[in-house]
């Protein structure tokens, strides 16, 4: 069990790493009036047959030959379910895969949104050759980090440069801050 | 809100620079697992710390990346150090609080922080 769903969202982003996405979008939206926050988790990945796609929720099934899926997605299923939220995978063989948690925003049992900074950063710069696409949007207000902006003004995908790389965590944290106080 | 601007401004610094971070034949690779196991075991701040420390020290012969499950999950986060020689230290239940430790006294002088390694845990 994971103690931040900032902590799931990184965990299930490496399946978008290991299917070859060079696409990765992430949203998490953040909705005070409908009490949800939603998770959303999208690649251009390898993407999965149906018969896996019902393999990834039910954690008893994995194998070893399939374990590269593990506990990951049921422990990303149970921690919306058990504000009372939802959850869905949806996936196509060469198109990509999307995943969305639904949380109930004031459950007792929703976890802490935790430190998505620490999450993106370390995202964008452990994988440069691929594409982040991410948004913190809450109540109206929202904010987006493109690594292709990124990689149009550099000229380069160099996100593990010191300086650029300390410059993604001061934009993230900034930009958080700014948005909502749920994310560090 | 911050901006993009001050990423241009790296950009015009970084540029007519010349890239020493090479990750050649000499260079130390610190690996983190950053599997589920190693994750919902705190490895998310381990791996920032390495990375933070690594630009704070401007250590340009040093890598830090990530990999998947070791195969030892009870023993996570796991971090692996690479020496140049091939040498590998494997470090168990490591905490950000050690991570400055196994810089300077291992990455920098060479000397493998025993206290924090597998064997050490496996004595119990």
């Amino acid at each position: 069990m994971m103690t931040e769903i900032s902590l799931n969202i990184l965990d299930v982003a490496q399946n978008s790493v290991r299917a070859e996405a060079s696409l990765i979008e992430i949203s998490v939206m953040i909705d005070t009036a409908g009490d949800r926050l939603t998770v959303t988790i999208k690649d251009n990945g390898c993407g999965m047959s149906e018969e896996q796609v019902k393999n990834v929720i039910d954690p008893f099934f994995t194998t070893r030959t399939t374990r590269k899926i593990g506990l990951g997605i049921p422990f990303f299923k149970q921690s919306a379910e058990m504000t009372g939220g939802s959850f869905s995978i949806k996936s196509e063989l060469g198109v990509g895969t999307v995943t969305e948690a639904v949380y109930v925003l004031s459950s007792i049992d929703r976890m802490p949104l935790g430190n998505m900074t620490q999450t993106i950063h370390s995202l964008v710069t452990m994988n440069t050759h691929i594409d982040f696409l991410y948004t913190y949007s809450a109540d109206g207000k929202e904010f987006a980090l493109d690594t292709r902006e990124f990689r149009e003004i550099l000229g380069s995908g160099d996100f593990a440069n010191p300086e650029v790389s300390a410059f993604i965590m001061d934009f993230l944290r900034e930009n958080h801050a700014e948005v909502s106080d749920l994310a560090e | 809100m911050k901006s993009l601007d001050e990423l241009k401004a790296i950009r015009d610094r970084m540029k007519g620079q010349v890239d020493i971070r090479e990750e050649g034949s000499d260079a130390t690779r610190v690996v983190v697992g950053m599997a589920t196991c190693g994750i919902a075991a705190g490895a998310r701040p381990v791996l920032t710390a390495f990375s933070n420390a690594v630009q704070e020290r401007d250590l340009q012969n040093v890598a830090v990346v990530q990999t998947g499950c070791i195969g030892l999950c009870m023993y996570e986060p796991i971090v692996e150090v690479y020496k140049a020689d091939g040498e590998k230290t494997t470090y168990v239940k490591v905490k950000p609080e050690m991570v400055e430790e196994i810089i300077d006294q291992h990455i920098i002088k060479g000397n493998v922080v025993t206290k924090y390694t597998i064997e050490t845990a496996k004595l119990g």
